[in-house]
């Protein structure tokens, strides 16, 4: 079936009005959320050159100071990112804030990831049908949401369905309109009546946006695959059909081997570095209004341990990307990088909390209000870091 | 072969019919609980037996060692390479492969020609990839023959719940004995038990990177997960100090993969233990292990080498915040996604009674109202619905293919030993229930409601190693090769005419019958029924 037969049987089939179809191209700014799961080592991908203690801490990790590409006097960012993230740096578009990260010491992967998707203060009692990412669907008006994701993820649970799709796998809709429509009247008036619907939709407008770009690819001659693949998607996607959305990468919890300037740890950050920016070309011109924030759960032990990798910490570093953003410099309060400074004799601190950095970038890029804010971060001020 | 096809087709259907006619439709009440212990109902209706409620539940929290497979199922077993040698042969022949492509790596280093090295790598994936699929099938194969099904239940529980994962090292090589010697005997036997024998199988010392947890190179990533995942839960009291004694209790428990046992470790100290030799992998090098005391959970351990992991894995199944922490597991997967504290309490009480009786413990739950009134609503996650979808449309019809039934829970998330991180997958609906999650399980839906393209069929060995070698580039391609019914494929089953489908007819809803009947073809039929949300849930 071609571009335009598809087009024209999903406008015929009365299922596909049935969900949401967004008649209106999107305008305005976007937000895009990169989760990186299992906590990636931020001390050696944004390195902190300066600090005898890091390269005395790291005897077999540390990224040399010769090998790090120069932000300033006191960083160095990872080798591995050279073709892709340093020329956003270059070009002031992209921010690191060393030092982010949770007040939850759990240094536990899963709590603390709940931490963050959920977006509500540590120690009360946990709402897990209300992430924050839901909460930011609901306050800013005309967002139309989306998880790059096999499964719905905590961040989006809470307030109207919210589409998912794992854009590795997105390929053309196998159940014939017909059915589709039979399917949603076994549903009507269930509880999952608006999944069912909204998963039809949006995956014609998936394929709809996808398989242009798939000949597209064919002509270029270009395969990409994994993360890259699936940035490049999220960007043809976020170009006018979606604009609040969120995608995560696993494979960071490198407790043994995690290598320095090379290895495995530089291969992981190579990939998605090389994601980030196919995601800026495949945008286009909406890269102008896109935020793309990178965030984990924690960072990890800042002295290596005995397997040539490193354990559970605390701060990590984030990314803030986009076209909007003011870059080209290391944002948010620092401290040297020496043993004295760091938390519990261990980890790096956290001098940035994430609901205050992403509370600042909400303010900013969209003009909420406080009390717009609150709902979205409860009893959490925004950081104004001027990084829009 | 082909030849055999047309006969089928015309065989099965008639096959079913007097299936149908012959049971008699149990129950509702008793279809319910079926539908929530075991994989699901058979087309044929047969779960219970002809047993009452009662003697059935009995015979499945005390399975019988006779699982009542068909023949050709035990026989499919059997024959697996995976069967037929021990843990240890498999783990060193794996082992050879890899140092001998690590050697040609090393030899090769400068040099221009990379074709060597294709050689050894291609044959090295493809033994990795054929153990975890042999895994992966018996374990598929015994969810949907065996008469124990509430024990298969649990055993899919419990490798969820101390999870490994098979492409992480050579873990793949490993994973079908860590279901079948550490899980499988004691999935209703004692919890302590279950989690010694766990510490001591070399998938989970692999996994959780125990292996280089040394006295003086501590990694306690195991030490943390056994805390917070496998017993105590998150924030039940334990502290950081505990993770981190733990970790040096743990120090020196290992794996060995050589083959051979450590000849002047043995000299060094009389406590030197290893299961090499005697078909496992296992070992205990005492000059890893850190000997000094230990203070773990308020109690003062003494340096005393493999003893105190066996004091550590008493002290931790004995917690009562274990008790709860996996009692309430117990209560999400076989009851509700709320298990009250009420229920949850009741289960830790007959925990500690009876010392961590896994059997006691969920007789405790099935006998709760609470249980009883949640039958027929838990959303089912895609392993349960990908089972229960073939045992309702197929019952006993063996398959002979599991590669769509992988590919088919691959698609939906969750694969059999595919979970990357320690935590397991979610044993809730909201996890399995999104937009995206329910658009493909109606394309599954689809697949195995049209006569469930390749299962019926036997492997077709280029399909295979086309799915190996293309896999990992184009996973959609792949899988879609292997799920659409080719020619040959097996002919719809008729839904209507299954013992299963007239018991649950009249408890369908209005809108769920109305939109079966429109359907066009027997394939469509079947498909808007598995697709229903009567289906979905259990």
């Amino acid at each position: 079936m071609d571009r335009r037969t598809l087009l024209k049987s999903a406008a015929a089939a009365p299922f596909f009005t049935a969900g949401k179809l967004y008649a209106a191209p999107i305008t305005g700014p976007r937000m895009l959320v990169v989760f990186l799961r299992g906590a990636y080592d931020a001390a050696n991908i944004t390195v902190p050159v300066s600090s005898d203690f890091y390269y005395a801490a790291r005897p077999n990790l540390a990224v040399p100071k010769d090998a790090t590409l120069p932000l300033d006097g006191d960083w160095g960012l990872h080798p591995a990112l050279k073709d892709s993230i340093y020329p956003l740096w270059q070009s002031k578009e992209i921010a690191f804030i060393p030092f982010t990260g949770t007040d939850d010491t759990s240094r536990s992967h899963f709590e603390t990831q709940d931490t963050i998707e959920l977006g509500q203060p540590v120690g009360g009692s946990r709402n897990y049908q209300s992430g924050f990412m839901s909460r930011t669907a609901q306050v800013l008006s005309g967002t139309r949401p989306i998880s790059f994701t096999t499964q719905l993820p905590l961040t989006f649970r809470g307030g109207n369905p919210v589409p998912n799709i794992a854009l590795n796998f997105a390929g053309k809709p196998g159940v014939a309109a017909r059915n589709a429509e039979l399917i949603q009247a076994m549903y009507q008036g269930q509880e999952l009546a608006p999944a069912v619907s909204e998963g039809f939709a949006v995956q014609n407008q998936v394929y709809d946006t996808i398989s242009g770009e798939m000949m597209a690819a064919n002509r270029n001659a270009v395969t990409t695959r994994g993360f890259e693949q699936a940035a490049q998607r999220i960007g043809l996607l976020m170009q006018d059909k979606f604009n609040l959305g969120f995608v995560d990468v696993g494979g960071w919890d490198t407790h043994v081997n995690q290598g320095g300037a090379e290895g495995y740890l530089a291969t992981r950050i190579g990939e998605l570095g090389r994601g980030l920016a196919a995601l800026k070309l495949s945008l286009g011109p909406a890269w102008k209004d896109t935020l793309v924030v990178v965030v984990s759960e924690f960072g990890r032990t800042f002295r290596e341990n005995g397997n040539r990798g490193t354990d559970h910490g605390h701060g990590s570093s984030y990314w803030v990307l986009g076209g909007p953003v003011r870059g080209g410099r290391i944002a948010g309060p620092q401290v040297a990088v020496t043993q004295k400074n760091l938390f519990q004799d261990r980890d790096w601190p956290v001098l940035t909390d994430y609901r205050s950095l992403i509370g600042g970038l909400l303010r900013k890029g969209y003009g909420l209000s406080q009390t717009q804010l609150t709902q979205i971060f409860p009893a959490s001020q925004p950081a104004d870091l001027s990084l829009v | 072969m082909p030849s055999r096809i047309p006969l089928l087709a015309i065989l099965v259907p008639v096959a079913l019919a007097f299936a149908a006619m012959a049971a008699s439709s149990a129950p509702s009440s008793d279809l319910a609980l079926v539908n929530r212990l075991s994989w699901g109902e058979t087309a044929q209706g047969d779960t219970m037996g002809g047993l009452s409620r009662e003697a059935w539940l009995r015979a499945q929290l005390h399975p019988s060692p006779d699982d009542g497979m068909p023949r050709e199922v035990q026989a499919m077993i059997a024959g697996m390479e995976i069967s037929q040698k021990p843990l240890e042969q498999i783990a060193v022949e794996t082992r050879e492969m890899q140092l001998a492509l690590r050697d040609a790596r090393k030899s090769q280093a400068g040099a221009d020609s990379k074709a060597d090295l294709k050689d050894l790598i291609k044959p090295y994936r493809q033994k990795l990839v054929s153990l975890a699929v042999q895994a992966q099938t018996r374990s598929l194969l015994r969810d949907l023959y065996s008469k124990n099904q509430l024990k298969e239940q649990l055993t899919w529980f419990w490798v969820n719940h101390f999870n490994v994962y098979a492409r992480k090292r050579e873990i793949a090589a490993l994973v079908g004995d860590y279901e079948e010697t550490a899980i499988r005997p004691h999935a209703l036997g004692k919890f302590r038990d279950l989690l010694a024998a766990t510490v001591f199988h070399p998938a989970m010392i692999q996994y959780l990177d125990n292996q280089q947890n040394a006295t003086d190179k501590i990694n306690e990533n195991y030490a943390r997960e056994i805390m917070e995942l496998h017993t105590m839960g998150v924030g039940s009291g334990y502290t950081q100090a505990d993770v981190q004694e733990l970790a040096r209790i743990l120090t020196g428990v290992g794996v060995n993969l050589s083959g051979q046992p450590r000849r002047f470790a043995a000299l060094a100290r009389a406590d030197y233990r290893t299961d090499v030799g005697k078909g496992g992998l296992f070992e205990f090098v005492p000059r890893r292990h850190d000997y000094g005391d230990k203070h773990f959970l308020g109690h003062a351990i003494k340096g005393d080498g493999l003893a105190e992991v066996n004091q550590a894995i008493d002290l931790l199944s004995r917690e009562p915040a274990t008790a709860h922490f996996v009692s309430r597991q117990l209560a999400q997967y076989f009851c509700c996604d709320a298990p009250s504290d009420q229920l949850v309490n009741a289960m830790a009480a007959t925990w500690k009674r009876s010392d961590g009786d896994i059997a006691d413990v969920l007789g405790t739950l099935f006998d709760s109202a609470e249980f009883n009134q949640s039958l027929g609503r838990k959303f089912k996650d895609p392993m349960h619905y990908a089972v229960s979808a073939v045992r309702a449309l197929y019952g006993d019809r063996v398959i002979s293919n599991p590669l769509p039934l992988i590919a088919w829970l691959n698609r939906m998330g969750e694969p059999l030993y595919g979970h990357e991180t320690p935590d397991g997958y979610s044993l809730t609906a909201a996890s399995w229930s999104g937009p995206g999650e329910m658009t493909t399980r109606f394309e599954v839906a689809q697949q195995i409601g049209a006569g469930a393209g390749h299962l019926f069929k036997p492997i077709d060995p280029e399909m295979l190693a086309n799915l190996r070698a293309n896999f990992q580039n184009n996973p959609e391609a792949s899988l879609q090769m292997i799920m659409q019914p080719g020619p040959g494929g097996a002919p719809a089953p008729v839904l209507q005419e299954t013992a299963y489908y007239s018991a649950l007819s009249p408890a369908l809803s209005p809108a769920t019958a109305s939109a079966i009947a429109q359907g066009k073809s027997q394939a469509d039929r079947n498909m808007l029924f598995l697709s229903s949300p009567e289906f979905m849930r259990r």
